[in-house]
């Protein structure tokens, strides 16, 4: 695998270059100096001193988006207003597991969500995998978790510049648990970039995994 | 952690994540999973995409005191915490262990096993075979997962170890031997009846639940 598309990226980082402009008809997340975004700092908050506002916070943002996936995904309003309280309270019981380092706030608390629905529809629960427990005493690793947020940013970036139907269809195969492969089907070579995002992200990921298996 | 060689294919990952395995299948992954970092990152960076798209999406209005709701729960007591790993079996396993230590049944030649389950969605089972022994022959009725929990085992596809898991199908003749060392365990899943050529009589098999 080519890594050549992220070089750039990160030269810009060291440099202190502005950061990546993203499209005006997406999330805005302007990455700054700071290596967390607001709601990942929201959740840390959650986590490390069970802060209530910061909570509302997450509530405030998510809720209305996980409403709306799984509205997309064929729930109706009253079921799916019941799971998004679930996702929400186990995202307050949960929040010890959360690694920065290894995700932003919205892809966990979306794999939190998808996992809650996903077990509506099985006999038995999704096996997960085990937690990895963080050694309490861990330093945040800054260089890593701004690594994950810009890659989240090359991402919206990559969905940006596609056509606003493409977009459309990826965000439709989304919301409807297409897997990856076939949304790719849908749209031709776009997701190529997506995907190659995605790998990108998984060193960085694999990486920091193997770091803290040790 | 020793370098894991086999890993969960792309098909059968994405089926996993999307909740569609059947359930012997998906403990297979998800202890796969809890052993394989690189399985793991495969998994998560996924979702990095998926936490973009949630971001994306407009949001619909919940209920005026949904809020309220959520936030006057969060004192309520907190789900009971999943049961943990125990030696050499990962959390995923000791969880459809229901907690307990393997309650091993003898099925000749020092070759062990506990089946898990076994219904409609196919068997999971616990293996244990000794060094030098052979995992019994046998023809495949369909899909075949075997991770490795302890020592080795080897075949005509290579030789695998803890981590490793190994994906039969229909296709497949494999003969795996224990390698010398520790016995060899691991952790099979089956969706089809497994059809033993030799070793154990055809007539014993429903005795076994094999």
């Amino acid at each position: 695998m080519s890594d050549d598309s992220i070089r750039p990226v990160d030269a810009a980082l060291r440099a202190g270059a502005p950061p990546v402009k993203l499209g005006a008809d997406m999330e805005q997340d302007g990455v700054t100096d700071s290596p967390t975004d607001p709601m990942t700092e929201a959740l840390l908050a959650v986590r490390d001193r069970r802060d209530r506002d910061a909570f509302a916070r997450l509530f405030d943002h998510f809720a209305p988006r996980l409403k709306a996936m799984l509205l997309g995904s064929g729930l109706r309003d009253g079921s799916a207003e019941d799971i998004v309280q679930d996702v929400m309270l186990a995202v307050w019981h949960k929040a010890g597991q959360f690694d920065p380092h290894r995700a932003q706030a919205a892809s966990w608390i979306y794999r939190i969500a998808r996992n809650r629905k996903i077990d509506l529809a099985r006999r038995k629960p999704l096996p997960l995998p085990e937690t990895i427990e963080e050694p309490p005493d861990l330093e945040p690793d800054a260089e890593q978790i701004l690594a994950l947020r810009q890659e989240a940013a090359l991402l919206r970036e990559a969905l940006t510049n596609l056509s606003s139907e493409q977009r459309t269809t990826i965000q439709k195969a989304f919301v409807e648990d297409l897997p990856y492969s076939q949304i790719s089907q849908m749209t031709g070579l776009p997701l190529g970039t997506v995907k190659s995002r995605i790998r990108l992200g998984l060193d960085r990921l694999r990486h920091e995994l193997r770091g803290l298996n040790r | 952690m020793t370098q894991i060689a086999y890993h969960i294919s792309d098909d059968l990952l994405d089926a996993y994540k999307l909740g569609s395995l059947p359930h012997p299948f998906a403990v297979v992954v998800a202890t796969h999973l809890s052993l394989c970092d690189t399985c793991r990152a495969r998994l998560e960076a996924e979702d990095v995409l998926g936490g973009v798209m949630l971001e994306s999406l407009e949001g619909v209005a919940l209920s005026a005191d949904a809020r309220a709701q959520v936030m006057a729960a969060l004192d309520r007591s907190a789900p009971l915490r999943p049961v943990g790993p125990s030696g050499i079996f990962p959390a995923p396993l000791m969880q459809a262990l229901d907690g307990q230590p393997p309650r091993w049944r003898m099925l000749g030649g020092g070759i062990r096993q506990q089946v898990i389950s076994a219904d409609k969605e196919g068997s999971l089972r616990l293996l244990y075979i000794p060094p030098g022994k052979a995992v019994p022959e046998h023809g495949h009725g369909g899909l075949e997962l075997t991770l490795v929990l302890q020592g080795s085992f080897s075949d005509s596809a290579g030789r695998f170890k803890r981590g490793d898991v190994e994906t039969a199908d229909a296709a497949t003749d494999h003969q795996p031997v224990a390698d010398p060392g520790q016995p060899c365990i691991c952790l099979a899943a089956t969706d089809a009846t497994l059809r033993f050529r030799s070793f154990l009589p055809r007539l014993l098999q429903p005795l076994f639940r094999i």
